[in-house]
């Protein structure tokens, strides 16, 4: 009786294994096919019935990162094509030519030169803060908390109304800075909370004896609490990055050229001139490699991170 | 201040005092927060009082034009305004609603040993993670009616999705079910894995039944966290613009006008920004009654 129940035990075990395969596999499909998208020839991206085995080329992500004019004539392609260098033979398939960078590259490093810095401000100051939260008595003190985290809650355009008014006013409209200091802000109740949950977590009785042994308050945040909250402070740092590089709303409205960022401009390219879907899906395809990678860094934060740091398991 | 954590009582000589250090450390980021989001609150909650419009020259009297409770009247006497209200409270609806059966489903599944389990999870955590404007975009490729995945995986021939004004709401919501799931799904993990097992050890010793467990054991304690990823998911929904607007843009026709993106037309499209800054605190308004409930429960769970 006994190895019958063993036997359908594991049988059943092997059965929900399947279908979580299965599962995941659903769940993957479409990211890979973005992904595969990218690498496809121009005309397999919108074949039919969808092309599954291809040879994969990187035709779509030269496109991606260059601005190209059409060859006219056989004679001019000929001319070209005896010095051109690898990836301009590539585009001369084609039948075109490349006449210089497209904005993108200028796009991405927008989106990570903004996303860096608010993160280093968001993280540093919201280190503090959470130290002084954790560590402080205040009058009203979960209101102050409450009051710092409804400011995440805010719709950003309901937000980005008045802001757009004072960013004018102030002549930040379209500024690396005026974007910096925008996620900042989005990010800083974000830190503050999770960073509190996690300097909670040190026990006091370090900085306790520390104050004993001499060490004035902050030489003990510095030598004592800084290190211990490392980790906490690594993994506040690459969701507030995620969020800032990943963020839409207000970088579509108060950027336009010089500090646009990749996720309104990848969009946009939607209207101009003919779609090329395997050069969109190129740009969506580079834009995910962060967030994939940090997923992994994150994972076993991830649960902490969006509860605010509420629920730590 | 008369009431002290005990890290406190500690009289350090050297250095700054301790209540200096409190400042130094807070006042920053409350100042910070001030500046950036509640001025310009303040600001246009002075603005929706009147008739004004950002990009026409300032004159006194005429741009703005103060004209008291005007804007909120003409907001909520539009009956447009209350058909976007309907299409995102339907919106919300749908797309929570699959976020829990799909995510629930999900974690009921993978809550058990297996090898490869972190992997697995974390793969299908990637979505919850990515750039909804980037989401919206890749989805609009696998919804293409000649080429895309989605119709040729179901076998439709040329389906409209997003042209159609039938099908399109539900087809965002789809992209939002499939981005967000997992979020609720995390949630869902973490409250069956704190579930203690002796809970069905001993529910197995009366042979109780497998309907009877889930709904004694494993559906009240798992209650408190799936709420909580539901009253937030459906704050964001309510807030969803980045998605619908990249892949619709609140068309075909009406269909995907959702409340957040009429405003953004309402602002800065038509630059109507009085009355945009008074529809703008009815949302706010609604939103703060939505993320009340939301961080009261929060504060619940971390009491358990």
């Amino acid at each position: 009786m006994a190895t019958v129940e063993r036997a359908k035990k594991r049988v059943s075990h092997w059965i929900v294994i399947a279908i979580i395969l299965v599962l995941t596999i659903v769940y993957l499909i479409p990211t890979y096919w973005v992904i595969s998208s990218s690498f496809k020839p121009f005309k397999a991206v919108t074949a039919i019935p969808p092309r599954v085995l291809f040879k994969p080329e990187i035709t779509s992500y030269i496109k991606l990162f260059t601005k190209r004019s059409i060859v006219r004539s056989d004679a001019e392609r000929e001319e070209r094509s005896a010095q051109a260098n690898w990836y301009e033979k590539k585009v001369l398939k084609l039948g075109q030519t490349i006449m210089g960078i497209s904005p993108f590259p200028n796009r991405l490093f927008n989106s990570i030169f903004v996303a860096v810095l608010s993160t280093v401000a968001a993280v540093s100051l919201g280190t503090l803060t959470a130290y002084g939260f954790s560590r402080f008595k205040f009058k009203g003190e979960n209101d102050w908390l409450f009051f710092i985290l409804s400011t995440r809650m805010l719709p950003p355009v309901v937000v980005t109304i008045p802001l757009f008014l004072m960013y004018r006013f102030l002549g930040l409209n379209d500024t690396r800075f005026g974007l910096i200091l925008l996620y900042t802000c989005f990010n800083l109740s974000f830190a503050t909370w999770v960073m509190k949950g996690f300097i909670d977590e040190i026990p006091r009785e370090y900085e306790e004896a520390a104050l004993v042994d001499g060490y004035t308050r902050f030489e003990a945040f510095r030598k004592i609490v800084l290190p211990q909250a490392a980790t906490g402070i690594a993994a506040t740092a690459v969701f507030c990055f995620i969020f800032a590089w990943n963020e839409y709303v207000f970088a579509l409205i108060m950027t336009t050229r010089n500090a646009q960022t990749a996720p309104p401009f990848i969009p946009s390219q939607l209207g101009v001139g003919l779609v090329d879907w395997g050069v969109m899906a190129a740009g969506a395809s580079i834009f995910l490699i962060p967030v994939v990678v940090f997923t992994f860094l994150l994972r076993k934060h991830l649960l902490r991170g969006v509860t605010f740091g509420a629920i730590r398991k | 201040m008369n009431q002290q954590k005990p890290g406190e009582m500690l009289v350090t000589r050297r250095g700054l005092s301790d209540t200096a250090i409190k400042r130094l450390f807070v006042l920053p980021t409350i100042i910070l927060l001030i500046c950036i989001n509640i001025f310009p609150l303040i600001w246009s909650l002075v603005l929706s009082f009147a008739d004004y419009s950002a990009v026409r020259p300032h004159v006194e009297g005429v741009n703005p034009n103060w004209i008291g409770g005007g804007n909120y009247k003409d907001v909520l006497m539009d009956l447009h305004i209350w058909e976007y209200f309907t299409i995102t409270a339907k919106y919300a609806m749908m797309a929570v609603a699959g976020e829990f059966l799909v995510g629930f489903g999900i974690a009921l599944i993978l809550n058990r040993d297996f090898k490869a389990k972190g992997v697995i999870t974390t793969l299908i955590l990637i979505p919850m993670m990515m750039s909804m404007a980037i989401v919206g975009l890749f989805w609009k490729l696998l919804y293409n009616p000649g080429w895309g995945i989605i119709n040729y995986m179901l076998g439709l021939k040329e389906f409209q999705w997003l042209a159609n004004p039938r099908v399109a709401l539900i087809a965002v919501a789809i992209t939002d079910i499939w981005m967000w799931a997992p979020f609720t799904m995390l949630l869902a993990l973490a409250g069956l894995s704190a579930i203690p097992q002796y809970l069905y050890e001993a529910a197995e010793i009366d042979r109780a039944s497998w309907w009877f467990k889930f709904r004694r054991i494993t559906l009240p304690l798992v209650t408190p966290l799936i709420l909580i990823a539901l009253i937030f998911r459906t704050m964001e929904a309510f807030k969803m613009f980045d998605i619908a607007f990249v892949m619709t843009g609140g068309g075909p026709g009406t269909s995907t006008e959702l409340i957040a993106i009429n405003l953004y037309r309402l602002a800065f499209a038509q630059w109507n920004t009085g009355r945009a800054s008074a529809f703008a605190y009815i949302i706010l308004i609604m939103i703060i009654a939505i993320s009340n409930i939301y961080i009261k429960y929060l504060n619940k769970a971390k009491e358990m």
